[in-house]
């Protein structure tokens, strides 16, 4: 196994963790290890403004998939007008399979995480934030309450924060199963007590958001890095990533069969090659690399050419997929493609919200055609339907990103491994073949 | 059957009430209303659902909208014990398959069934967010990685 000397400057997310005690960080160790220190500085020397600005300019980034600037999407909040209530959402509803960063962060450094939704709090003038927990993480759902008590107890939460002025409270709310719930319109529909239908935008939940008054919602991740941000300076955060546009480090990992599974604080920019051979200590013995996934369950598929790209938003778009979560995920050579790429369906099509019409009927269609695949049914024009129905619920199509993550995979998979496709369709199949003969024959009239 | 069984218990009731502070509108009090009355009973009677629907202030259709939306409520009977199995795509990989034909023979159901002697159901679940430790399944309230098929049997037992 390999051993990671972890440092506040070099692993700013996960150095209070001890590999060898595994227990959870609660206050006390927190507050030996710098913690809070972030809030206290902001709330004696800074205004909102000015956190804002720092955020901007670390250039942090959305780590629920999206990648978009966190320091950006707190600056469109309108301006405060009298005691119209503002929120806050942290999205902690992970459900993506794969992916399993912030079950970490919720779990063993709930303070950290509390930190940031705090001075994130600050930042854009909110007096309640929400934590939008799945509903199946019942360690964590307990660890933050008791994190929340004491936070409390200390005067971290509540009114007059340390004394200034600064009233802020946080809400464990935790959700029912639904993976939709992570997509952020979606979110706060659920949270009001809705069907998590996404909504359609604009308008932007920064105007109209929960219960219509400006929310903005962050990842677990992207608050968890706030607060070494704030003690470090955008400087030193930028400075940490190798050779990459984007800055800090990242959590990212890589699960399958490889020796040894698992999930680390890296640079942003660091090679999958790296990632795989190095932390993951490469394939188990008698399995070879066939195809990996860098981020999740919706993202397209890579092969071992791919392996030496950085892993970061910008790299892996140019190799042709989407980083994603950046938990990655191998695919070894005992395993068939077509029924890896129906399992993945089966999932996406499970969880469509049913809002619009091409991702509620193409998704059990897709299934369907995939599973006349595997138990070598399918025919010729099978093969084309499930290329147009890639095509249908291509971007731009529906309400929400589902439809499109959903068939990314998919289309991956059939440009990549067309053989493996190719060599389930029925030849022989007669009604198909008379078919081809009868379109010929009108044809030709 | 008892006809209290049917109505919210007071026990239920404050707990419901107190979740409403939290909250702008009562509404959002109608997901974890369905839980705790869930913890409680198993699963949601449409007896029980006309009581949450009255204290929320909200129609039985609204509720329902919702209480057949999320996965983790129950419209209808469960056993004592849930078995949630994750059949997403790294426990795929890692042979989940055997670990379901495993509880499907052991117990003598198939996924989304309960057992004659309504001690398990098992019903299936995205991803638990443990792939680094995959296969995994939960019982309850109980996340178990790294399961194999021998240890199933062990594991059940745990479950009376
Ligand atoms: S794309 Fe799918 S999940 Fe998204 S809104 Fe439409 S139906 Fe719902
Ligand atoms: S795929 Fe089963 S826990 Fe993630």
């Amino acid at each position: 196994m390999i051993t990671i000397l972890r440092k506040p400057e070099t692993h700013p997310l996960t150095w209070r963790l001890d590999d060898v005690h595994k227990s959870p960080i609660w206050i006390s160790e927190y507050c030996k290890k710098n913690g809070y220190s972030a809030l206290k500085s902001i709330l004696k020397d800074m205004n909102p403004k000015d956190v804002i600005n720092l955020i901007i300019d670390s250039e942090l980034k959305g780590r629920g998939g999206a990648g978009f600037s966190t320091g950006l999407k707190w600056s469109l909040m309108p301006k405060k007008i009298n005691n119209q209530p503002r929120y806050l959402l942290c999205n902690a509803d992970e459900m993506e399979p794969g992916t399993y960063k912030d079950r970490l962060l919720l779990e063993k450094i709930p303070h950290q995480l509390l930190e940031g939704i705090i001075i994130a709090g600050f930042a854009i003038e909110a007096s309640i934030a929400y934590i939008f927990l799945r509903g199946e993480y019942i360690n964590a759902a307990q660890n933050i309450k008791r994190a929340l008590t004491e936070a409390k107890n200390m005067g971290y939460l509540g009114k007059n924060i340390l004394g200034t002025n600064f009233n802020f409270n946080i809400i464990l709310h935790t959700g029912a199963g639904r993976y939709i719930c992570g997509e952020e319109t979606a979110l706060i529909n659920s949270l009001e007590g809705n069907r998590a239908n996404p909504r359609i935008k604009p308008p932007f939940p920064a105007t109209v958001g929960l219960w219509g008054k400006p929310t903005c919602v962050n990842n677990v991740e992207t608050l968890s890095n706030v607060p070494a941000i704030v003690l470090y300076g955008a400087h030193w955060y930028k400075s940490i990533s190798c050779c990459s546009n984007d800055r800090g480090t990242k959590l990212m990992g890589f699960s399958g069969r490889v020796n040894n599974p698992g999930i680390w604080e890296v640079p942003f920019g660091i090679s999958a090659r790296e990632l795989l051979e190095d932390y993951a200590q490469g394939m188990q013995a008698g399995f070879q690399l066939k195809a990996w996934q860098p981020g999740g369950a919706g993202t397209d598929f890579l092969t071992v050419r791919d392996l030496d790209v950085k892993m970061d938003f910008q790299n892996i778009t140019k190799a042709g997929s989407r980083f994603g979560t950046g938990m990655a995920m191998v695919v070894d050579h005992t395993i068939n493609m077509v029924s890896l790429v129906l399992n993945l369906e089966r999932f996406f099509s499970r969880e469509s919200c049913g809002l619009c019409t091409p991702c509620r009927e193409g998704l059990p269609w897709i299934v369907k055609l995939l599973t006349s695949f595997k138990n070598g049914s399918a025919t010729m024009s099978d093969f084309n339907i499930l290329e147009d129905l890639c095509f249908q619920l291509g971007p731009g199509k529906t309400l929400c990103a589902h439809a499109p993550g959903a068939i990314g995979p998919l289309n991956s998979a059939m440009k990549l491994f067309r053989s493996e496709f190719k060599s389930c369709i029925n030849t022989n199949d007669k009604i198909n073949n008379m078919n081809l003969k009868k379109n010929t024959f009108e044809l030709n009239l | 059957m008892n006809i209290l069984h049917n109505k919210l218990n007071h026990i239920e009731l404050r707990a419901i009430q107190s979740e409403k502070k939290h909250y702008e509108d009562v509404k959002a009090v109608s997901i974890e209303a369905l839980k705790i009355v869930q913890r409680s009973r198993g699963w949601i009677s449409d007896e029980l659902m006309r009581e949450i629907a009255e204290v929320l202030c909200i129609s039985v259709s609204q509720l329902e909208e919702i209480a057949t939306f999320y996965s983790q409520i129950y419209r209808k009977p469960v056993g004592r014990h849930v078995i949630k199995f994750c059949d997403s795509v790294v426990c795929y990989m890692l042979g989940c398959e055997h670990i379901q034909s495993t509880l499907e023979t052991i117990l003598n159901i198939k996924i989304g069934q309960t057992t004659v002697n309504n001690r398990f159901t098992i019903l299936p679940i995205s991803c638990l967010g443990n792939c680094d430790k995959a296969p995994v399944i939960m019982i309850n309230d109980a996340t178990y990685s790294n399961v194999n098929t021998i240890d199933i049997p062990i594991l059940l037992e745990k479950y009376k």
